[in-house]
C-alpha cells in the first residue's frame, strides 16, 4: 500500500449527505475485477444519464474539478454497503483524499486499507471549503496528514483521523505483515478458548 | 466489586487476543461467511499463494448473483454465471463448505447462518455485508467488512478492531398488533438518523424488543446498519434457546445445555452504563414507510411527506426537493395517495417464514394491482412456505413465486425495478438506483408491501386485517 503524507491537489465538493456507496459504485459494477478499470464508472449514475451523457452539473464533471484529486463531502459519506470496491473506484479515479464531517464506519475502514485518507471536519469547515471552493475551484488544496490540517486559500482547516490510521497511512503499513507478527499469542487464544467456550466450535452436521 | 459490564463489552472480551497501547484490538473471529462478492479477497491469497488458515470456521453461500426465476443452474448472463462459479471454485479450493446452488440448505447468508445454527450467542461472526448485523439477533457480535479484511481473516482468523462506542436503544412497551420488527426498526432509524449510531455498538433492549420472535429480531438487527452502526444485538434469552435447539450444527444434548449456562450469562449487568442512551415507547409505533431516499426518511404511513418549502434549514430543503424529485413524489403530498407499480417481498431483512406467513394473511383471498415478487430467505424456507400452503396465496394474487437469493434488493442476479418504476418493497435501502438505476424504493414491513399490492397504493395494513388473525 502507499504511504501518504501530504498532498497538493485540486478539491471537488460534493456537497450531499448519506452519500452512499451505491451511488458511488453501483451494484451491476460489482463483478468487475478491479484491473477492468473501475475507476471509470466511479458515480456513474450521478455523472452520467441512462444514455451515457454527462451531466455538466454533477462537480465532478466541472472542468475545474475534473483532474481533482480531494472530494469534500458531506455526513455519513460512504454509508451503506460494504463494497470496498467503491474505494477502489475513488482511488482508481485518482482520488487520494476525502473530507467530510463523518464517515460510514466500513468505508473509512476500507479506504484506509487501500491509502485513501478519510479526513474528518466539522460540518461548518465543511460547508466553508465548500464554499471557498465554489468561489474559486481551481484553487489547489493542500492536505498535510502530519500536521493533520488542510490548506485552502489562506484558511487552515484542522482534521481528524484516528491515530491508529494516521500512522498506518502515514507508513504505508499493511495490516497482515501486522498480524503476523502476533502468531504465538493467536495459537494461545485458540487453545485456551477451545477449553473456555467449547460451544464455539461448529458442530458437526448428522445426515 | 467488579466493575458492571455490558453485554458488549462481554462479547468484546471474549474476544480479545491482545491489544495495542493505541487501543487497537486483535480479536478472534469465531465464524466468517463468505459469498460471490468475496472474489476480491481470494485474489488476495492467490496472489500471496496463501490457503485460508481455518477452513472449519468458513462457510459460503451462493447468494448475491443467484437466479430466483427460470431454471437455477443456465444462468444466461456470462458474467453472472461466472461469479457463482467464482464462490464454488474459491470455496473447493480451499476446503470450505459451500450451500451453493445445488444445496437444499441454500440461501441468503443473513437467513443461512442462523437457520443452520452456525450463529449462535456469544460468538464474534463477520462476513464481507454489511447487513451481516443481522448476526446479533441471537447475540453474537456480528459485523461487514471489506475485501482487505476479508482477505486477512481468511489469512489469520482475526480482525485489528477500535472498540465501539456502548448504545443502547430501548423500545418500551408493548407494540399494537400488526407493527411488527420493520415498524420498529424503521421508527427507530428516522427518529436517531442513519448516521444516529455510527461508531457505535447498539444492544437493542426494553420489552418490545423482549416480545419480539426470533424472526423479528433478525430483521431489527439487520437494519442497525441502516442507522449507521457498526453492530446491533439483542441479548439472547429463552427465545433465542428454543430457536436454535435442534439446528444442524448448533451443540447438541448435554452440549447444548452447558451452552445454554454459558449463553444465559451473556447480559448487561444492571447498572451497566452506556455512551449513549435512546428510548422509545413502542405504544406510539405505527405502521411505517419510507418516502425518500435515505432509510431515515420514513414517517408512519398516515402521515404526508415533507414540504421543502415549509423547511427553514436551507441544506434539508434542498436535500428534500432533491429526494422527492427522484421519488416522483410532491411536496406535502399524503402518504395513502402514492401508486405504486411493483411490490417485493424477500432480502435478509424480511424473507424469513413469518414474513412470508403475514404478507400472505394479508393477501389470502386478495388479487394484487400490480405485479410483483416473492422470494424466500431460504430454500428451507420455500419448501416450508410450500408445505403451509403460502405460495398459492402468493400465486392465486398474482404474484411470482421465486426461488431463494439477494434478488430485487440489490439487483444484481438482474431482478430489477425499471427506472421510473415504484416499488413497494421489504428490502433494507431506498437509496437511489439501489434496485436498478432510476427505480423509487418505499421500505415497509412484509405486511405493509401486502397491503400496498392489494390496493395499488402505499396503504394502512390495519383496516384489511379486520377480521384476519394476525
Amino acid at each position: 500500500m502507499e504511504n501518504f503524507t501530504h498532498l497538493i491537489a485540486k478539491a471537488c465538493p460534493i456537497d450531499v449527505a448519506n452519500l452512499n456507496t451505491d451511488q458511488i459504485l453501483p451494484a451491476r459494477y460489482l463483478k468487475w475485477p478491479r484491473s477492468a478499470g473501475i475507476g471509470k464508472v466511479l458515480f456513474q449514475d450521478l455523472r452520467f444519464d441512462s444514455e451515457g451523457r454527462e451531466q455538466p452539473d454533477f462537480p465532478l464533471n466541472r472542468p475545474a474539478w475534473r483532474d481533482a484529486k480531494i472530494v469534500v463531502g458531506g455526513r455519513n459519506f460512504g454509508c451503506g454497503s460494504s463494497r470496498e470496491a467503491a474505494v477502489y473506484a475513488l482511488y482508481d479515479y485518482g482520488i487520494r483524499c476525502v473530507i467530510a464531517p463523518s464517515y460510514g464506519d466500513i468505508f473509512s475502514g476500507n479506504a484506509i486499507q487501500n491509502g485513501l485518507l478519510t479526513a474528518i471536519v466539522s460540518e461548518e469547515d465543511a460547508e466553508a471549503l465548500t464554499a471557498a471552493l465554489e468561489a474559486v475551484p481551481d484553487q489547489p488544496v493542500t492536505v498535510d496528514l502530519e500536521q493533520q490540517t488542510v490548506l485552502c486559500g489562506n484558511k487552515i482547516y484542522p482534521f481528524t483521523i484516528d491515530p491508529v490510521r494516521r500512522m498506518r497511512l502515514l507508513n504505508g503499513w499493511d495490516d497482515i505483515a501486522l498480524t503476523q507478527s502476533y502468531r504465538d499469542q493467536i495459537a494461545a487464544f485458540k487453545s485456551a478458548d477451545r477449553t473456555r467456550r467449547p460451544w464455539a466450535t461448529p458442530s458437526i452436521p448428522v445426515t | 466489586m467488579s466493575e458492571l459490564l455490558t453485554l458488549f463489552d462481554k462479547l468484546w472480551t471474549a474476544h480479545e487476543i491482545a491489544r495495542r497501547d493505541d487501543g487497537d484490538a486483535l480479536l478472534w473471529v469465531d465464524r466468517h461467511y463468505v459469498h460471490e462478492g468475496s472474489f476480491h479477497a481470494f485474489s488476495r491469497l492467490k496472489e500471496r499463494s496463501v490457503s485460508v488458515v481455518e477452513p472449519c470456521l468458513t462457510f459460503g453461500v451462493a447468494d448475491h448473483y443467484v437466479p430466483t426465476r427460470g431454471p437455477r443452474h443456465t444462468i444466461a448472463n456470462p458474467e453472472i454465471a461466472r461469479m457463482v462459479r467464482q464462490v464454488e471454485e474459491n470455496t473447493a479450493e480451499h476446503h470450505i463448505q459451500l450451500f451453493g446452488l445445488d444445496d437444499p440448505r441454500q440461501g441468503i447468508v443473513h437467513v443461512v447462518g442462523p437457520e443452520q445454527g452456525l450463529t449462535l450467542p456469544g460468538l464474534l461472526i463477520v462476513c464481507g455485508d454489511s447487513h451481516t448485523s443481522t448476526h446479533g439477533a441471537l447475540g453474537a457480535y456480528a459485523f461487514g467488512i471489506g475485501a482487505s479484511e476479508v482477505a486477512h481473516v481468511l489469512m489469520t482468523q482475526t480482525i485489528w478492531q477500535k472498540k465501539p462506542k456502548r448504545m443502547r436503544v430501548t423500545v418500551d412497551g408493548k407494540v399494537a398488533p400488526v407493527i411488527t420488527a420493520k415498524d420498529i426498526v424503521l421508527a427507530i432509524i428516522a427518529h436517531i438518523g442513519a448516521d444516529g449510531a455510527t461508531g457505535c455498538a447498539i444492544e437493542f433492549a426494553g420489552s418490545a424488543i423482549r416480545d419480539l420472535s426470533m424472526d423479528g429480531r433478525l430483521t431489527l438487527c439487520n437494519m442497525s446498519i441502516e442507522a449507521g452502526a457498526r453492530c446491533g444485538m439483542v441479548a439472547p434469552d429463552e427465545t433465542t434457546f428454543s430457536y436454535l435447539r435442534g439446528r444442524p450444527y448448533a451443540p447438541r444434548g448435554a452440549d447444548f445445555e452447558r451452552a445454554v449456562e454459558a449463553w444465559s450469562k451473556l447480559s448487561t449487568d444492571p447498572d451497566a452504563t452506556f455512551d449513549l442512551e435512546t428510548i422509545l415507547d413502542g405504544a406510539h409505533i405505527a405502521p411505517t414507510v419510507t418516502w425518500g431516499t435515505s432509510p431515515e426518511d420514513a414517517l408512519p404511513i398516515n402521515a404526508h411527506v415533507p414540504d421543502p418549502a415549509r423547511e427553514p434549514d436551507e441544506d434539508r430543503a434542498r436535500y428534500l426537493r432533491g429526494a422527492l424529485e427522484y421519488m416522483g413524489i410532491a411536496p406535502g403530498q399524503k402518504l395513502t395517495d402514492v401508486e405504486i407499480d411493483r411490490v417485493f417481498i424477500g432480502s435478509c431483512t424480511n424473507s424469513r417464514i413469518e414474513d412470508l406467513r403475514a404478507a400472505a394473511a394479508v393477501l389470502a383471498g386478495r388479487t394484487s394491482k400490480v405485479p410483483g415478487l416473492v422470494s424466500a430467505g431460504s430454500s428451507p424456507i420455500k419448501r416450508q412456505a410450500e408445505q403451509e400452503g403460502l405460495d398459492r396465496i402468493f400465486r392465486d394474487a398474482g404474484l411470482e413465486w421465486g426461488e431463494s437469493g439477494c434478488s430485487m434488493c440489490v439487483g444484481i442476479n438482474g431482478d430489477l425495478v425499471a427506472s421510473g418504476e415504484r416499488c413497494a418493497s421489504t428490502t433494507n435501502r431506498n437509496f437511489r438506483g439501489r434496485q436498478g438505476p432510476g427505480a423509487r424504493t418505499h421500505l415497509m414491513s412484509p405486511a405493509m408491501v401486502a397491503a400496498a399490492a392489494v390496493t395499488g397504493r402505499l396503504a394502512d395494513v390495519r383496516p384489511l386485517m379486520a377480521g384476519r388473525k394476525v
